[in-house]
């Protein structure tokens, strides 16, 4: 496994995921400077980390997705690379093309930080082989513009074809629409690209690895692509 | 000297425009030997002002402990410094951005987390959590919840996007910080012990550089503002508050930390208050140099800016460093890598003086020590505080049940929940938050572990204001005992004494009371005072705060998986009270809040007590004898008790007072160092006989289990149902719908 971590100026959660990478996944991640032009050769996986790229005082991860990296990882999803953008990072991810709809300011207008129940939509991609369907896991969110949105065809379509990665769900299950962290569209906590190298979610996984810190349901996601990466 | 144009005419009305007094004024021509240009009276109201020079504080200042095996840097650099082992130190500070958060709450907390933080990457740490210390007018006050609201944002809006966990505070209201509240932001750094960055120049000639954002007209007398009173004008100020921007602080952060790793930086010093004046003249009064500045150099936003509003600009996010020889370029690499302005905008010189030039002309040619660390200072007259006098337990009348006051307790805007606040902090993000917000002390790891630090906000202020040396004390042992509650040994604290105006005798005499009881505490608690900050004056239309010296502490946990939190564990385990109690219900929050009455004597603060109960609490947590520990602080055992189940989900059943105790001053007196612990079931009677043994009062109180905590002769609660109240209260009252 060779991720590289692409860090942007005001990436603030880059380290977080280099120790989950480290830690969960054993493995060495390259941190790379946005201005570079090129991935190290090698990459399998590259994260975009959570944050505030350039500030994002206007749209979030806008400026970003048009930084030099950016076309490197542009054609490494298109190869069929493996790409996971955390909170900022899935906002770059829409921003630049990769995922469709947009996270626009939460509902209630505040910044939450607070841990919530995530359903596991399916267990059968690069990023989530080591849960169950339908498994809740506990894992933390920190935005203040984490509500996903998008065209009623683009939601059907997503919905269609599979593509909802996570919801937020309540206790039993259940999908919580309004009493979510941040109003999103069908509790949408993180999506795929078309062909499920891709996905970019809200949530923190980064940050619920360690027994000692807090509950682990986060190792699953990095457990994954480990064991992913592996068999490739 | 006839040089300097003098374009304004100084007169008496321009003096007091600039907040200096006339007797002062005459001190400065005197010591210039000729009337100031304009300009310079500017750098010296800045440089003067009681923000700056702590005039009216410092000879009270010089009497708290400082000293301890740990400390490595005292009160006086931009934050204090504290060996921790293994070749790492922490390095902290607290400062007030009171004035600025009234007047403009987003941007004023804002800029204050800003101006913390880089008060601890200036000495070379990198930030790991941040704290806060808050209070705001009566919940009933009409500006009150816009300002909570606007605080609140601010401090998550600046500390989220800078990337600091905001891992504690503490948030309280009361009427008398209706005209003035109080916003203290304190920020906890990382670095190694030997590669500590000082603000002391050293070397003649050497390169004095401006660094990070350009220069506007923002903030300009912002210091000086913030050592006045309010008025009814104090909406009109908003222009002298600055505006922050996060992501600048970020980039300035990690170039700051590359350069200093680099070798380049001789000398550091942020801009914060009084801008560049402060910065250069500190770095030059505190390294024994004089400095000369070409302000044409200095990267401006705006165009047309005089020397004078350059000098007095509080734009944000900017620093002042000297280059080591030959190590420009370097530097300037680095900048211009994050996307900074870089410029060389002086020299040190050997000539004791601040010159200051500005199109080739002289604006300012001042004597640097005199400006700085030889700045004026003041004995003002004080009054001793009144004692007040001790409320007995049979005068204190109420309707309420013990159930009744319980209920009403946890959901009053003291003691209620704070999540609604501390849910808009990323309280998270770096991976180490071990304990977030809600407990006696937060917890977060160093590096990989296993050390962790523990970090608190505490002080009183109704005990304060009832007896000021006692409430000094108190603030600290409260701290302390926060600290021992999580399982840390207290290693240092940082203070931020907030008062109204020093020249009334009474403020005066409420200042010197309460650094008496801080540095008393602090001295047998073996709790040195490393850094700090003095707010005075916050009085609107002359009536004062409550005095308020905010004590942020600082532990060391030695093993991170040994610490302790209060929740309840399990049911079925013994509920033990460590401390004496006398039911001492003066000053309390259950007077205050169940009866509506604030007098009374507050509880004193028996330090020798103090050390040997929380010693003892520390030791059986370090000997995994403890399976839940919590201080009893405001509201005293019946809320700490509370506060545990809600925590555990666990209820208890709770044993009768003592015979002859009334039961209002046994569950709600909040008599001093005391805890409450539970112990594994089965081990109650041998741990109390080890209290015995250390000489520490301890008894059975309850035992845990159940989903209700069961009152003797009284109704009994359900747990969860007493959270819901403890939650909802502060929802509701912001208008929120969870």
């Amino acid at each position: 496994m060779k991720p590289a971590v692409i860090l942007f100026p005001g990436s603030n959660r880059e380290q977080d995921a280099v120790r989950a990478l480290r830690l969960v996944a054993g493995a060495k991640p390259q941190v790379v400077w946005h201005a570079e032009h090129e991935l190290p050769p090698g990459t399998d996986l590259v994260v975009l980390p959570g944050g505030f790229s350039y500030g994002d005082y206007l749209r979030c991860g806008a400026i970003a997705a048009r930084a030099n990296i950016m076309d490197a990882v542009r054609a490494h999803a298109a190869k069929g690379g493996l790409v996971l953008g955390i909170c900022n990072g899935f906002q770059i991810l829409c921003e630049a093309g990769l995922l469709p709809g947009v996270l626009v300011r939460n509902a209630r207008l505040r910044f939450v930080c607070r841990e919530v129940l995530l359903r596991v939509e399916r267990a059968d991609t690069a990023f989530t082989k080591a849960y169950r369907k339908s498994d809740l896991i506990r894992i933390p969110v920190a935005h203040g513009e984490g509500n996903y949105t998008a065209d009623e065809s683009t939601i059907a379509r997503l919905e269609h074809d599979g593509r909802i990665a996570f919801r937020y769900a309540r206790r039993d299950g259940q999908i919580d629409e309004t009493d979510g962290p941040n109003g999103a569209i069908n509790g949408i906590a993180g999506i795929y690209s078309e062909k499920f190298n891709v996905l970019g979610m809200m949530p923190h996984p980064e940050n619920y690895i360690e027994p000692e810190i807090g509950p682990t349901d986060g190792r699953g996601l990095f457990e994954s692509l480990a064991g992913a990466l592996k068999a490739a | 000297m006839n040089s300097i144009p003098n374009t304004s005419r100084i007169t008496p009305e321009l003096v007091a425009e600039h907040g200096l007094k006339p007797e002062e004024y005459e001190h400065f021509v005197k010591l210039i030997g000729r009337e100031p240009s304009i300009t310079e009276l500017g750098i010296v109201s800045a440089m003067w002002n009681e923000h700056c020079s702590y005039k009216s504080s410092k000879v009270w200042l010089r009497t708290l402990p400082t000293k301890g095996k740990r400390v490595i840097q005292g009160p006086g650099e931009n934050a204090g410094v504290v060996d921790i082992g293994n070749g790492l130190a922490v390095v902290f500070k607290m400062e007030s951005h009171n004035h600025p958060s009234f007047i403009e709450p987003y941007q004023g907390a804002g800029t204050g987390v800003g101006g913390i933080l880089r008060d601890v990457f200036t000495m070379g740490a990198r930030p790991i959590a941040a704290l806060n210390f808050l209070r705001f007018g009566d919940c009933h006050n009409v500006k009150t919840r816009r300002l909570l609201a606007g605080v609140v944002a601010g401090i998550g809006g600046y500390g989220n996007s800078f990337g600091v966990p905001t891992v504690g505070g503490s948030v309280g209201f009361h009427k008398r910080y209706n005209g003035n509240i109080l916003v203290n932001a304190m920020a906890v750094g990382l670095a190694r012990a030997d590669e500590i960055f000082y603000a002391a120049a050293t070397g003649v000639g050497r390169a004095i550089v401006y660094l990070g954002s350009k220069t506007g007209r923002d903030g300009i007398h912002g210091a000086t503002m913030a050592s006045a009173e309010f008025g009814a004008d104090a909406e009109e100020k908003r222009p002298t508050v600055q505006v922050g921007d996060p992501f600048a602080e970020k980039l300035l952060l990690e170039a700051c930390l590359e350069i200093m790793k680099a070798g380049c930086v001789v000398a550091i010093q942020d801009m914060g208050a009084a801008g560049l004046t402060s910065s250069a003249v500190e770095m030059g009064a505190k390294g024994g140099l004089g400095v000369e500045l070409n302000l044409d150099a200095v990267p401006c936003r705006e165009t047309g800016m005089t020397a004078y509003e350059m000098m007095l600009s509080e734009s944000q996010e900017r620093m002042l460093m000297v280059i080591a020889d030959g190590k420009e370029e370097v530097a300037e690499a680095i900048f211009r890598k994050w996307g900074l302005d870089f410029a060389i905008v002086g020299r040190t010189t050997d000539t004791l003086r601040f010159v200051v030039k500005h199109n080739g002309v002289v604006e300012a040619d001042l004597p640097i020590k005199e400006l700085g660390d030889q700045a004026p200072e003041y004995r003002r007259p004080y009054e001793e505080p009144l004692p007040r006098p001790v409320v007995a337990p049979e005068d204190v009348r109420t309707n309420a049940s013990v159930a009744d006051a319980l209920e009403r307790l946890i959901a009053s805007p003291d003691l209620c929940s704070k999540r609604w606040v501390w849910e808009q902090y990323d309280h998270l993000i770096g991976g180490n938050t071990v304990q977030r917000p809600g407990g006696d002390a937060a917890v977060v790891r160093i590096e990989d572990g296993p050390k962790a630090l523990a970090l608190t906000t505490d002080v009183t202020p109704r005990y304060c204001e009832a007896d000021p040396f006692e409430g000094g004390k108190q603030a600290v042992a409260e701290a302390w005992r926060n600290l021992t509650a999580v399982g840390a040994t207290p290693i240092a604290v940082t203070d931020n004494l907030n008062f109204g105006n020093p020249e009334k005798p009474e403020i005066m005499g409420q200042f010197v009371a309460c650094v008496k009881g801080i540095g008393a505490a602090c001295e047998a608690l073996d709790f040195p005072v490393v850094s700090g900050n003095v707010s005075l004056y916050n009085e609107t239309n002359g009536k004062g705060i409550l005095p308020t010296p905010a004590i942020g502490g600082v532990g060391l946990i030695e093993d991170l998986h040994k610490s302790m939190t209060l929740a309840f564990k399990a049911a079925g385990e013994p509920v033990l009270l460590v401390g004496k109690t006398q039911g001492w219900l003066g000053a309390s929050a259950f007077l205050a809040t169940v009866c509506e009455r604030e007098d009374g004597a507050p509880p004193p603060v028996d330090l020798i007590a103090e050390k040997r109960n929380g010693d003892f609490v520390r030791g059986l947590i370090r000997d995994g004898l403890a399976t839940a520990v919590h201080d009893i602080s405001d509201g005293g055992l019946l809320i700490a008790i509370a506060e545990m189940a809600m925590a555990g989900r666990v209820g208890a059943s709770l044993e009768a007072p003592p015979a002859g105790m009334d039961p209002y001053a046994w569950w709600f007196g909040e008599d001093q160092a005391r805890y409450v612990v539970t112990v594994p079931a089965g081990q109650g009677a041998e741990v109390i006989h080890k209290a015995e043994m250390a000489g520490v009062p301890m008894v059975k109180i309850g035992k845990t289990g159940g989903d209700r905590l069961i009152l003797p002769d009284d109704r009994s609660i359900v747990v969860e149902s007493l959270r819901d109240r403890h939650e909802t209260w502060l929802p509701i009252y912001m208008g929120a719908s969870s």
